[in-house]
């Protein structure tokens, strides 16, 4: 945006809407035993097997109801996928250069994406064995894992 | 009821980086002013039934963003629908309204202008649950960046090939009057530009840009009387794919497979390879040339490294637009496919013209990584 606003009358704007997202009863069991407990729980499909994390309420293949059948998942995981942010945006949760991983969690179908701390960028390979590193303040959000460390 | 629809007329503005002294309404009416004045038609029972329009509400910074347009769009006359994702999918919308026998000509105008915001990140950014993906910091570039790792993994693309997609891009978008970026880059240009997140550079990237794009689409009735030169809808197919990333192959093309069978079975197309006199696809990103062009069929499903090593794009005269690449906004990269492939099949492209092109692809995504596709088949 490069604007002479000697010519032409530009209005400043800026979109700012305080929200509250209701989690869901699915969304707040997992946020409270992740930020409570340390404990990373999904929800498993009785049809299919399927392990899904994030949990949700319903099984979006066969539409059947998930939200009774919790398993717990993780804490260590392998990665699938991964790119190094080093771009900057008001929203990122730390300072480029970042890892940002496909995890998929020990006893999950799919991976997440989730924070790798491993050091130097140039250390990261897909197939990475990795653990949850769980935040030391409570946090009501995915980043209740801080972000992932590899286990040696 | 119609058995058929043609889109009758096309408009687009020039891309451009900034049109910073156009409002929305202003890109809106340029365009429609042009379709109008190319099929002589005004709006009501006789002329311009229903409109269909193509916006964003956080990039316009409004709720319900087509409410802007409607006195442009001339939705006080009859009905309005918004398509809040690609304009392929208004082009869908339209050829819908039609087919169902509601409406015989139907205006579809989609504007964006990705110049407004501080950022399209920060835009993107928002398409994201605030649960588990938007604290991570995801935005459709972070999204494309695990994907294009996913797909030159398991493809072998290199970083050179993507590269020649962008260096391509420019050459053909200096043909295309309407292109927003067409500078010449050489190879070493493109791998100089700097790295936003591993693999994509910046020039593999389509840049911010501004645009609208106007249609007019009509049953075979109304069409042979509104144009000499209809372009005939002859296949359409869409499909979505899961909202988490890690829930998708990402390397593949679930949801793109499946929307282009559709437009094929609709169309009667048993061999996509041979098929197309012009493809047009949506490669919001170089990795997404081939990505997409496996999708599509053009070439064998992980064929992608090889597709370009032979020529596949020169071969099946994909992007003589210069593509998404040389900049359309968003919402708007498959609906300039469309467009870019009528003015082929009617022979107006000018230097970048296929010659006596019969039958034509157009592709459009939305969404992070491609979540949903949308296919078109055009046909002279």
């Amino acid at each position: 945006m490069n604007h002479d606003q000697q010519s032409c009358f530009v209005i400043e704007g800026r979109m700012a809407l305080p929200y509250q997202y209701f989690a869901g009863a699915v969304g707040s069991r997992f946020i409270v035993a992740l930020r409570d407990d340390k404990k990373i729980l999904a929800v498993r499909g009785a049809k299919n097997g399927t392990t899904f994390l994030p949990p949700r309420q319903t099984c979006e293949r066969t539409f059947e109801s998930l939200e009774d059948n919790w398993v717990e998942v993780g804490p260590d995981g392998t990665v699938t996928g991964f790119t190094v942010i080093r771009y900057r945006e008001p929203y990122q949760p730390q300072e480029p250069p970042y890892v940002l991983a496909l995890i998929r969690l020990d006893g999950a179908d799919a991976p997440i994406v989730h924070l790798v701390e491993c050091g130097e960028v140039a250390s990261m390979r897909v197939g990475m064995r990795v653990r949850a590193v769980f935040a030391d303040d409570p946090v009501d959000n995915i980043l209740a894992i801080r972000h992932f460390t590899e286990v040696k | 009821m119609t058995s058929r629809v043609a889109i009758c007329a096309v408009a687009q503005t020039k891309y451009e980086a900034d049109k910073w002294d156009v409002r929305m309404q202003g890109m809106v009416w340029e365009v429609v002013k042009q379709v109008r004045a190319q099929t002589g038609l005004d709006f009501g029972d006789d002329g311009i039934e229903a409109a269909v329009t193509v916006s964003d509400d956080v990039f316009d910074a409004r709720t319900i963003s087509d409410s802007a347009v409607t006195d442009v769009v001339g939705a006080h006359f009859r009905g309005e629908e918004k398509v809040a994702s690609d304009g392929a999918q208004g082009v869908y919308y339209a050829v819908a309204t039609i087919l169902s026998g509601k409406h015989d000509v139907v205006l579809l105008a989609g504007h964006c202008k990705e110049s407004q915001a501080a950022s399209r990140n920060m835009v993107t950014h928002l398409a994201f649950d605030p649960f588990f993906t938007r604290p991570v910091g995801l935005d459709y570039l972070a999204a494309a960046a695990l994907q294009a790792d996913a797909y030159m993994r398991k493809t072998g693309v290199t970083e050179d090939q993507l590269a020649d997609v962008v260096v391509r891009s420019r050459q053909w978008a200096a043909k295309n009057p309407v292109a927003r970026d067409a500078t010449p880059l050489t190879r070493d240009d493109v791998l100089a530009s700097p790295m936003l997140a591993d693999p994509i550079r910046e020039s593999f990237m389509y840049p911010i840009t501004d645009g609208a794009v106007a249609m007019i689409l009509a049953s075979e009735e109304r069409a042979r009387d509104i144009t000499d030169r209809p372009v005939w809808v002859t296949g359409l197919g869409n499909c979505y794919d899961s909202f988490f990333l890690g829930e998708r192959d990402l390397a593949g093309n679930f949801a793109l497979e499946r929307a282009a069978a559709r437009a094929y079975c609709m169309a009667g197309i048993k061999n996509p390879v041979t098929a197309f006199d012009v493809v047009e696809l949506c490669d919001q990103c170089a990795h997404q040339m081939p990505q997409w062009a496996e999708g599509l069929g053009l070439c064998a499903a992980g064929g992608g490294a090889v597709w370009l090593a032979e020529g596949g794009p020169d071969c099946h005269s994909v992007n003589r637009s210069g593509g998404m690449l040389a900049g359309n906004p968003l919402m708007l990269g498959g609906m300039a496919r469309v467009a870019e492939a009528v003015l082929q099949l009617r022979g107006d492209a000018g230097a970048r013209q296929a010659q006596g092109a019969k039958r034509a692809l157009a592709h459009g995504c939305c969404g992070p990584a491609g979540q949903l596709q949308v296919a078109v088949v055009l046909e002279a």
